[in-house]
């Protein structure tokens, strides 16, 4: 049942045979059943899958912002599950990034003070020249000086991706961060996150449920009722789109 | 429509509870205070009653000056003369006429040596006339010879003496010694009628010591016969004594003396509303807060009725509808929690007031009526202006993303500059006494504008002031955070700091005319009173603590002493006009001791029909020396003296002078103060002690060097300014349960900004402080208005007292700097519960939050 996919030695993030079932009783769900996967480092892995296949539960119990419920999951050498509130603060500060679908940024800071943050919450200095390639590749240079209010969707989204990268760290988690986007904003930040990862070797993992999106990714995972159920290596939107229509009618399910 | 309302309402209690909570205080301000007045009136009733039950008609003389309640002296009866009393046992349907002493001011001397005080209940001083059902002797026996008292138990339990002791008494006369032979009751085992000490004499030594003439009374009190009404027994009575003697029967008594009791009590019930007025306001600012930030955050439900057909009244509706909803609820918790608070003060006070029979507590209609006006009005009309910005929402805004844009405050500055500029005009009427006979009302009104023009303006002066105060924490990250996020609100910044400010502001405003009245009143001594020594007292109840005046002479006769003036003072009608007189025990020592100036005639001797005017009084009475004034003292005969000298008003704030042999006259005919001044090069502290041997006998009072004197006299301010603070802490309570309610409202509005600080790793401390640092801005923001506004209004009222003599403007510093700190811990405090919240806040539920 449970396929355990991209076994490399250096994972960026490993989940183990991962459950997450909420509620009990009748109300029950159960969002993940048994998920074992790795991301390797330097790589865009995509998690694709239906709406409600538990593409956000896993992205979420990932990065550490929910516990799950049998299993384990590491980022890098860390185990994850187990660790405290302050442990998984600490996790999140210095070694992953985030780029949500919405509410990404702070409406009282300016796009440079946003995009900083993480790193004034550590106490780090930002690195100067990282800084400047960061700004550079997301074209942000004359928007600095703006509140989110001032920016464009696809603009908010751009700062929220450089918050994330001036980190640098050792994933990214991005949950459907063109959700809200036109398709050309939506592509000048799947392009620009592909970019950080072929030129500057970032991990990224992003969920998503559209296949364009997921065709810049260098694999694509997918999930169909809280298990993996398949899997790309060079994705194409063409190739996406047939497992996910395979997807659909389960006695089809590939594995 | 309405059950939206209430499933909305029951979805948000949380936040309500906080605003009801500001209700629930006021509220329970309001119904305590007639809890508090109509308890104590009514147990008031009940002494009076008691003391007047075996009464059936009552005769006295008419007093020679008529005293209120509140004047400071207490009434001296005119004496009745035994042949009075002769007289009215003749009258026809009298059973029994006694003749009773009974006047205020026997003061017994405790085990402690000191003078066992009163707070309010007379110290009477009377003859024994036997047990009856109402006195009964609890230990030993009646006083038979003229050393001989015996004194109630609460008397006895307050100043640890018992049968068998020997003790001084302070009446009309010096110290005297007594033993007491007995201790009495009365009916029901009571200790006291009131809290009233009493002594009891034989019948001459009272007359003399309480009344000053052998052979009187100070009243009869008369019993009827059989079938005789008390009514008709008055009427008989008061046929065959005459015009000249007041009959009354002993309800007319008791309800005359509750009267006068409940007279003191509704002034004092209206001081409490005046406290309940201001923490209403406060509460007042934190519920039309509340309301527009839940408007604000159900911006897309309400948008989304609109939507569906919901009309713009409809919409007001609802918002009111919930206002009225948390009124009432407010109302009945407040008053429930009234009705306790009165309780409670009411038996504080009756054991303070030593041993004050209480009447049940009961919940008189006004306090109901005004729990409910006051909790509902209030919130009704603090929830209008957020129930209309609610309907100004289009329907649109449900499908929008909506981040109200914030509206510019050019109208509310505006509003709030004329407003400001009406409450500075009122004051301005007020304050320089123009405003016809509305002064105070005026000056109120005045301050209640200022206050609301300068919250109106609060928010435009927020941006600058809160960016400065957070430059202070900038240096970290949670505190930069905290910072912006106490700016990005400017309204709700403004209002919840504003409700701060009004109690800050009156307390340093209060603060300030205070101390500037204290420092005025102690430079004007030290710059006016040439006396090293001063001979005074601290004054507890009615009655003005006084010494024996031997002391003057014996005190005269130390080596090194100069001058010796005794202070004799009392009210008298001079002229036909009540006025507070002096009398000095040496005219000529009062002038060098007060450096006084005559501006006409002499001022250095007064023969026994001669007295002294100051200028203020002369030019007020016409008076020029060789005018004839007919002075009554509140004892003795009725008198003309000749004004032979004018002083300059400045000097002596007496208006009128008498000379030394009109003080027997006196309620008091003891000095009250004494001021010495010693011989160049005697040291204060050789003949302290010497003056102090001369008072042990009069231990009501003590000697002190002149700065004890001036802080002893200015020290007096300090306790009203102590229970001014307490009184208006209840604003303040209100103003900080505002910040945590604007805080807590504002952490649920920013769950999601929350969760993605915390996603991208700020820890839970780090969120702490964040919450902090913006509680903090807002509560010391506030106090910093509170405190400017306070001074500026403190300030005003000087300059208008200036004539008054108030001539020192003083500005705590040192207690504003402590508000700003105070307020500052307030912030960390209020800030306590939101933050646990906002660090609590599950991350992930806050990002998938919709
Ligand atoms: N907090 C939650 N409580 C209960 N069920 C949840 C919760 N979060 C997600 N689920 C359920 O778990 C399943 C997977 O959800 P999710 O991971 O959000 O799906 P996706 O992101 O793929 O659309 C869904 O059936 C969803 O209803
Ligand atoms: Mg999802």
């Amino acid at each position: 049942m449970t396929a355990t996919v991209g076994q490399h030695a250096q994972a960026a993030a490993r989940a183990s045979d991962v459950w997450k079932v909420y509620g009990s009783g009748e109300a029950q769900v159960v969002a993940l059943r048994g998920v074992s996967a790795e991301f390797e480092r330097g790589r865009f892995t995509a998690i694709m899958g239906p709406s409600g296949s538990g593409k956000s539960t896993l992205m979420h119990c990932l990065a550490g912002l929910d516990s799950v419920t049998r299993g384990t999951v590491s980022i890098g050498e860390t185990k994850v599950t187990g660790l405290n509130d302050s442990g998984l603060t600490k996790l999140r500060r210095d070694r992953v990034g985030f780029i949500f679908q919405q509410f990404n940024l702070l409406p009282t800071l300016t796009a440079k003070e946003n995009i900083l943050l993480p790193l004034s919450i550590a106490g780090r200095r930002p690195d100067q020249a990282w800084y400047d390639t960061v700004i550079a590749t997301v074209g942000l240079r004359d928007r600095l000086d703006h509140r989110p209010a001032q920016l464009s969707g696809g603009q908010q989204q751009r700062v929220a991706c450089a918050r994330a990268l001036v980190a640098r760290p050792e994933v990214i988690f991005a949950d459907e961060p063109t959700g809200n986007l036109d398709s050309r904003a939506g592509a000048e930040v799947l392009g620009f996150l592909r970019n950080s990862v072929r030129e500057h070797g970032q991990t990224i993992v992003m969920v998503t449920h559209d296949p364009t999106a997921a065709a810049y990714a260098d694999r694509v995972v997918f999930l169909a009722d809280g298990q993996i159920v398949s899997e790309l290596i060079e994705p194409t939107a063409e190739t996406v789109l047939d497992t996910m229509k395979k997807l659909d009618t389960p006695a089809e399910v590939t594995r | 429509m309405f059950r939206a309302t209430l499933k909305s309402l029951l979805a948000r209690k949380v936040r309500l509870i906080l605003s009801g909570l500001a209700v629930v205080l006021g509220v329970m301000f309001v119904s305590g205070a007639f809890v508090l007045t109509d308890t104590l009136g009514r147990s008031f009733d009940a002494i009076f009653a008691d003391a007047y039950e075996g009464v059936d008609v009552n005769v006295a003389a008419r007093p020679k000056i008529d005293v209120g309640e509140t004047e400071g002296m207490p009434v001296v009866p005119e004496p009745v003369p035994a042949a009075v009393l002769e007289k009215i046992r003749a009258v026809p349907g009298v059973a029994e006429a006694t003749g009773l002493v009974a006047v205020d001011g026997a003061r017994l001397i405790g085990a402690n040596g000191k003078v066992v005080a009163s707070f309010g209940p007379p110290q009477l001083g009377e003859n024994w006339t036997g047990e009856s059902e109402l006195v009964q002797l609890r230990e030993g026996r009646a006083p038979q010879a003229d050393d001989e008292i015996v004194v109630n138990r609460a008397l006895a339990t307050a100043g640890k003496v018992k049968v068998g002791d020997r003790v001084g008494v302070l009446t009309l006369q010096p110290k005297q010694e007594f033993t007491i032979v007995g201790v009495f009751g009365y009916s029901g085992g009571r200790d006291s009628i009131g809290g009233a000490n009493e002594i009891m004499f034989t019948t001459p030594v009272a007359q003399r010591l309480m009344l000053g003439t052998p052979g009187t009374f100070s009243n009869i009190s008369v019993t009827a016969a059989g079938g005789v009404s008390d009514a008709a027994l008055r009427d008989s009575v008061a046929a065959a004594v005459g015009a000249d003697f007041e009959v009354r029967t002993g309800t007319q008594l008791s309800e005359e003396a509750a009267a006068g009791m409940k007279e003191a009590l509704s002034f004092f019930n209206r001081i409490l509303l005046g406290f309940a007025a201001v923490a209403l306001l406060v509460g007042t600012f934190l519920i039309l807060n509340t309301f527009s930030i839940i408007v604000a955050q159900r911006t897309r439900e309400l948008a989304l009725m609109r939507a569906v057909g919901a009309s713009r009244r409809q919409v007001i509706g609802s918002v009111v509808l919930e206002a009225v909803a948390v009124g009432l609820v407010a109302s009945v918790l407040g008053l429930g929690a009234g009705i306790g608070i009165g309780a409670l003060l009411a038996y504080l006070f009756s054991t303070f007031a030593g041993g004050l029979t209480l009447a049940g507590i009961g919940v008189p209609l006004s306090a109901v009526v005004g729990a409910f006006a006051v909790g509902l009005v209030i919130t009704v009309v603090a929830a209008l202006l957020p129930a209309l910005r609610a309907s100004r929402i289009p329907p649109i805004a449900a499908m929008q993303d909506v981040a109200t844009p914030d509206r510019p405050l050019t109208r509310v500055t505006v509003a709030g500059a004329v407003v400001t500029a009406v409450g500075g005009a009122l004051l301005a009427l007020g304050l320089t006494g123009n405003a016809g006979g509305n002064t105070l009302a005026t000056i109120l009104g005045g301050v209640l504008f200022a206050f609301i023009g300068v919250a109106l303006l609060t928010p435009l002066i927020s941006r600058p002031v809160v960016g400065l105060l957070g430059a202070v924490f900038a240096w970290s990250v949670p505190g930069k955070l905290g910072r912006l996020n106490s700016g990005r609100n400017p309204r709700r910044t403004a209002i919840t700091a504003a409700a701060l400010m009004v109690g800050i502001a009156l307390v340093t405003g209060v603060t300030v005319i205070l101390d500037s009245a204290k420092s005025s009143i102690g430079g004007l001594a030290q710059d006016n009173l040439k006396a090293e020594l001063v001979i005074a007292g601290a004054q507890s109840g009615p009655r003005p603590p006084s010494f024996d005046p031997a002391v003057l002479e014996k005190a005269a006769a130390i080596p090194g002493v100069r001058l010796v003036d005794g202070e004799y003072g009392d009210l008298a009608m001079v002229g036909g006009q009540r006025t507070w007189v002096a009398a000095s025990s040496d005219i000529a020592a009062l002038r060098q001791i007060f450096g006084a100036e005559p501006t006409a005639g002499d001022i250095d001797r007064l023969a026994p029909d001669e007295m002294l005017v100051s200028s203020d009084t002369a030019t007020a009475r016409g008076l020029s020396v060789g005018s004839k004034v007919p002075v009554q003292t509140s004892r003795g005969e009725a008198r003309t003296y000749t004004v032979t000298g004018i002083y300059a008003a400045s000097q002596l704030t007496n208006p009128v002078v008498l000379p030394a042999e009109a003080a027997r006259g006196f309620t008091i005919p003891q000095p009250i103060q004494g001021f010495i001044q010693l011989a160049p090069g005697t040291r204060v502290a050789d003949v302290q002690p010497r003056i102090e041997a001369l008072l042990a006998d009069s231990p009501e009072v003590s000697v002190a060097d002149r700065e004890a004197f001036i802080e002893q006299q200015t020290g007096q301010l300090d306790g009203l300014l102590t229970m001014i603070q307490i009184l208006l802490a209840l604003a303040i309570v209100i103003a900080v349960l505002g910040i945590v309610n604007t805080l807590a409202l504002s952490v649920l509005e920013r769950t999601r900004e929350l969760g993605l600080l915390r996603a991208i790793g700020l820890r839970r401390a780090q969120t702490m402080r964040m919450i902090t640092v913006e509680a903090v801005v807002i509560s010391v923001f506030g106090a910093l208005l509170g405190v400017v506004v306070g001074a500026g209004l403190g300030a005003a009222v000087v300059e208008a007292l200036r004539d008054e003599g108030i001539t020192d403007l003083v500005l705590p510093w040192t207690q504003m700097g402590i508000f700003l700190g105070l307020a500052a811990i307030v912030g960390v405090v209020a800030a306590a519960l939101p933050a646990v919240r906002a660090a609590r806040i599950n991350v992930l539920g806050a990002i998938a939050h919709d």
